[in-house]
């Protein structure tokens, strides 16, 4: 309680209580990710369950009662009649995982390894440094790209769509791993030249334990700003990867997979298969974006 | 100076060993290539002749160097899908995006720049403001929903502008362009702009932060003091402090729209190497993926070193530091 | 009297703040006289930089003048335009900055930044400018000047770089030169180097001068008049002998105190004890006197005022009845 009321108190909070961009932000982000949670709960009805669709809905348009069964949608149906707030809502349950899931694997794998760079030195730093360079020379699009390409290379095709979601996380991850890495790796080598560790080695004991302890609490800020900005990248790169095809699939689709299914009903009038999750992914998008980069300059004490 | 140089080539050229190794590993590794090539009916003894053509039986390294060496002739396999040679395929299909790069590099590259400058000189003003605002939107939206935002809304909605495709193309000996053509005009406007506002946005945000960095140092603050007019401030002395750690990044940039014209190629169906790369990964066709995979890196590497070496020629202070070391 | 070069009147600097503004300048009034050196002298955060830059119209927003007068010559320069006073900066105020790496562009030669600043106050071909420049260059004793001046400014050891900035400074011929903290990031071999030649310059050209410093021993050297200020407000302002011989306000004394002197007979320097407050907690009264040993009730209650006593004025309740007897005796 105690923390609350600190928090509340503090200078931070001042600011994003200033801030009406902070606010809203939150307040959209919030709201997406409690209606992603809600979804079997809030949903008029699931719509990847083949059984409770009927194709005679399909193509209602927003609104409108349908002309066959005369059910409303509100957003409207896709072709195969699935109510696209109903997909929207699974839609971006799946965004939102593969994105925290993403991150949440990155943050890991870059701490592990700035870890073990920074403890162990030498030529395991070097080497793990390295990569981290080569791999920051391209894009991290397409290094998730050639990863997923890879994986699917490797994956016999009647398991490619259930393990579609696993392989995006992964590849997202791999993408993003270098800058957590780079911060706790520099924490690290800062608590390596200190002298307990000399001390704890002199024992025989291992410094690692103490060393975390106050590891931890100095890249603490650095990483949080450093997860939010990624969590924003990652639900980019899922939407754009899942977009061109490479991602989520039609049996479990992200918005990204549901933008891409509706572009090709656009010539055709049903514009509304395209355009609200289109609209969803922007709130979505911006919202998560402008939290990260209030985050940032409140936390950048450069600028205080 | 030399050493640095040196060391930097040799470092790309490591770069771009590591790179192959992957490449190559992807041909040998992932899938079969016999299996592709021969199809359902064929015999031990066609397995073991094409096997043997591939140089399938050799040691790792002897195939490994076969394939680099290869690759530097310009032979880069044959594609699983097309049958044809991926070097064939790639050499159609490369005027389209690199005439998409070129045109969004020029827009990214002149509006960034220019729109910086602006938002730093009249930092507080209503344009600046909004153009700020609106920037932000650029960065956080991906790419591919700037491009189907703008197709709804000029393609569909108004029908100003094709959505999709070149247009009508005009071949000049092996390169076949867009520029010449009424169609082929309209139809790079959309996909243009698309590949470069993310990249203009950040250039803009990155000179627009470098340019007030730099209106805050001491140097201009005594150039105040001396009482130079804010036009020779702004444009004689911030605008040239800016540019020269602006130029690092933005040629960086400039060479991540090659990458990312994948996205873009795709919303439009641009018939360019991003399209071919996306269709290879779907089809798990190893022999593109790899090719392209390899053209990229040598692009990115070269220009990663042309950008490092650059900057030493720009800044007095480090040309003169390296030459004062040498004494 | 003739009128004084510059005259400052009650200058209010404040700093907006969520709680409500912070008054990092509170009040203060000097003069200036034509080819006078006044030693502006205080602890880092009394305020002395910003009045410097206050003065030249340099003060960084959030800062902001509240009230105030600043007059050069008898008219007044606080509340120009942004045109006008652009005019003045260069060609009647000089500035010189306390860090001389980072004072010049690292991008241009010398001769590019002299001979740009000379051609925007003066009417000079670029063949005459550049002879001037190397003139300058030669004042302030840059050896081989028409060589160097074609160097660029990391080519320059921190001694040579700080009277480039001299010259710069005095470039346009004006009439005022603040110098705010020249010397502090320095080597301690060349500071008296370069405060010779600043003084020297200034006099040679006409210039007036204000010399912000927290080193004591500069001004004891350099300075024709000296103001402490401490906390935002002058303390005491005089000749520059009387002062340091006979210290009247208490925290003056403290500062005389504090200064190392071969003739010292004690081996430890005085330390005053507390610090100057923050802004946020200034204490009502004398902002010294919870530091203090001679505070009485007055001063923990009213703002002390400038009082004239032998010759200087101090900000002091000590003095209150001197002056009184002065004035009925």
């Amino acid at each position: 309680m105690e923390a609350v009321s600190n928090f509340l108190a503090s200078d931070l909070f001042y600011r994003f209580r200033k801030s009406p961009v902070a606010v809203v932000a939150f307040i959209v982000t919030a709201l997406l990710v409690l209606s992603a949670l809600f979804a079997p709960l809030i949903a008029p009805q699931n719509p990847f369950d083949p059984g409770s669709l009927n194709l005679m809905n399909g193509f209602s348009k927003p609104g409108e009662p349908n002309q066959f069964t005369g059910e409303t949608f509100m957003l409207g149906t896709d072709d195969q009649g699935r109510d696209v707030f109903s997909t929207i809502l699974y839609g971006l349950r799946i965004s939102l995982f593969v994105g925290f899931s993403a991150v949440m694997f990155a943050m890991v794998l870059g701490s592990v390894l700035g870890l073990i760079a920074g403890y162990t030195g030498g030529r395991t730093d070097t080497i793990i440094m390295r990569i981290a360079d080569i791999q920051l020379t391209f894009p991290a699009i397409l290094v998730a790209l050639l990863i997923f390409g890879i994986a699917k290379g490797i994956t016999p095709p009647s398991y490619r769509n259930e393990v579609a979601i696993w392989v995006l996380i992964l590849a997202i991850g791999l993408s993003d791993w270098v800058q957590f890495a780079r911060v706790v790796r520099g924490a690290t080598l800062v608590e390596r030249n200190k002298e307990y560790v000399q001390a704890a080695k002199l024992i025989g004991r291992k410094p690692m334990a103490i060393m975390l302890k106050h590891i931890l609490p100095n890249t603490l800020g650095p990483v949080l700003v450093i997860a939010t900005i990624s969590l924003a990248l990652a639900i980019i790169a899922e939407a754009t990867l899942s977009f061109l095809g490479v991602g989520a699939p039609p049996t479990q689709p992200s918005l990204g997979t549901l933008i891409r299914i509706g572009q090709g009903f656009l010539f055709s009038g049903e514009y509304w298969i395209l355009l609200y999750p289109a609209l969803t992914l922007l709130a979505l998008a911006l919202s998560v974006n402008l939290l990260g980069d209030w985050l940032r300059d409140a936390l950048n004490p450069k600028l205080k | 100076m030399l050493a640095y140089v040196i060391r930097r080539v040799f470092q790309s050229i490591f770069v771009l060993l590591m790179v192959g190794l992957v490449a190559f590993s992807m041909f040998r590794f992932v899938g079969d290539p016999v299996e592709n090539l021969l199809g359902q009916e064929r015999t031990q003894a066609d397995i073991e002749r094409v096997r043997d053509q591939l140089g399938l039986n050799d040691p790792f390294p002897v195939q490994y160097i076969k394939f680099l060496g290869n690759a530097l002739q310009g032979n880069l396999g044959v594609s699983y899908r097309q049958g044809r040679p991926v070097s064939e395929i790639i050499a159609e299909r490369a005027p389209a995006t690199l005439e998409l790069a070129g045109v969004s590099a020029l827009l990214a590259i002149v509006f960034g720049v220019g729109l910086g400058v602006f938002t730093a000189i009249r930092r507080d003003g209503f344009m600046a403001n909004f153009i700020m605002t609106t920037s932000l939107i650029g960065v956080s939206l991906p790419t591919f929903l700037i491009g189907i935002l703008l197709i709804y809304v000029f393609a569909v909605e108004l029908g100003w502008l094709p959505s999709f495709g070149r247009g009508d193309t005009v071949k000049i000996g092996w390169w076949s362009t867009g520029f010449l053509t009424e169609s082929g005009l309209k139809a790079i406007i959309l996909p243009a702009i698309t590949l470069g506002l993310y990249q203009m946005t950040l250039i803009m945000r990155l000179v627009r932060a470098e340019m007030l960095e730099v209106l805050r140092t001491d140097y201009i603050k005594f150039a105040r003091a001396r009482g130079l007019s804010t036009r020779a401030i702004n444009f004689g002395h911030a605008l040239k402090n800016t540019l020269v750690p602006v130029i690092t990044v933005t040629g960086l940039q400039i060479g991540s729209i090659i990458a990312f014209a994948i996205i873009t190629e795709t919303v439009f169906q641009w018939p360019g190497v991003g399209l071919l790369f996306i269709n290879a990964i779907q089809f798990v066709d190893i022999p593109v993926m790899a090719a392209y995979l390899m053209l990229i890196s040598v692009m990115f590497v070269m220009i990663n070193l042309i950008v490092d070496l650059l900057y030493f020629a720009i800044d007095p202070r480090l040309s003169a530091d390296a030459s004062a070391r040498g004494h | 009297m003739t009128t004084p070069l510059l005259s400052v009147r009650d200058l209010v600097i404040e700093f907006p703040n969520r709680h409500g503004p912070l008054t990092a300048v509170d009040g203060v009034s000097f003069d200036l006289a034509a080819g006078e050196v006044l030693g502006v002298v205080g602890e880092s955060g009394a305020g002395k930089s910003l009045t410097g830059s206050a003065i030249i119209g340099l003060l960084d927003p959030p800062g902001r003048i509240a009230s105030g007068e600043i007059y050069l010559k008898g008219e007044r320069i606080d509340n120009l335009r942004p045109e006008e006073m652009r005019a003045i900066r260069g060609r009647r105020i000089g500035m010189v900055f306390q860090d001389p790496l980072t004072s010049l562009n690292p991008l241009y030669t010398i001769a590019d930044q002299l001979i740009e600043t000379i051609r925007t106050h003066l009417r000079l071909s670029e063949r005459e400018a550049r002879q001037r420049a190397i003139g300058l260059l030669d004042d302030v004793g840059i050896p081989a000047a028409s060589r160097r001046i074609d160097d660029y400014p990391h080519q320059f050891s921190g001694g040579m770089r700080q009277r480039v900035v001299i010259a710069l400074a005095l470039a346009a011929e004006p009439e005022l030169v603040i110098a705010d903290e020249p010397t502090t990031a320095l080597d301690v071999s060349v500071q008296a180097q370069i405060i010779d030649v600043l003084k020297e310059q200034c006099t040679q050209h006409g210039a007036s001068v204000i010399l912000i410093t927290h080193d004591m021993g500069v001004i004891a050297e350099t300075a024709d008049r000296v103001a402490v200020m401490y906390s935002g407000r002058i303390a005491e302002i005089g000749p520059v002998r009387e002062i340091i011989k006979n210290a009247k306000h208490p925290y003056t004394s403290g500062l005389m105190g504090s200064i190392p002197t071969l003739a010292q007979e004690e081996d430890r320097l005085v330390q005053i004890p507390g610090a100057m407050p923050r802004l946020s907690d200034i204490p009502p009264g004398c902002p010294f006197n919870p530091r203090c040993e001679h505070a009485f009730d007055k001063c923990r209650v009213q703002r002390p005022v400038l009082i004239p006593v032998d010759n200087r004025e101090v900000a002091c309740w000590l003095y209150e009845e001197a002056e009184a007897s002065e004035v009925a005796g």
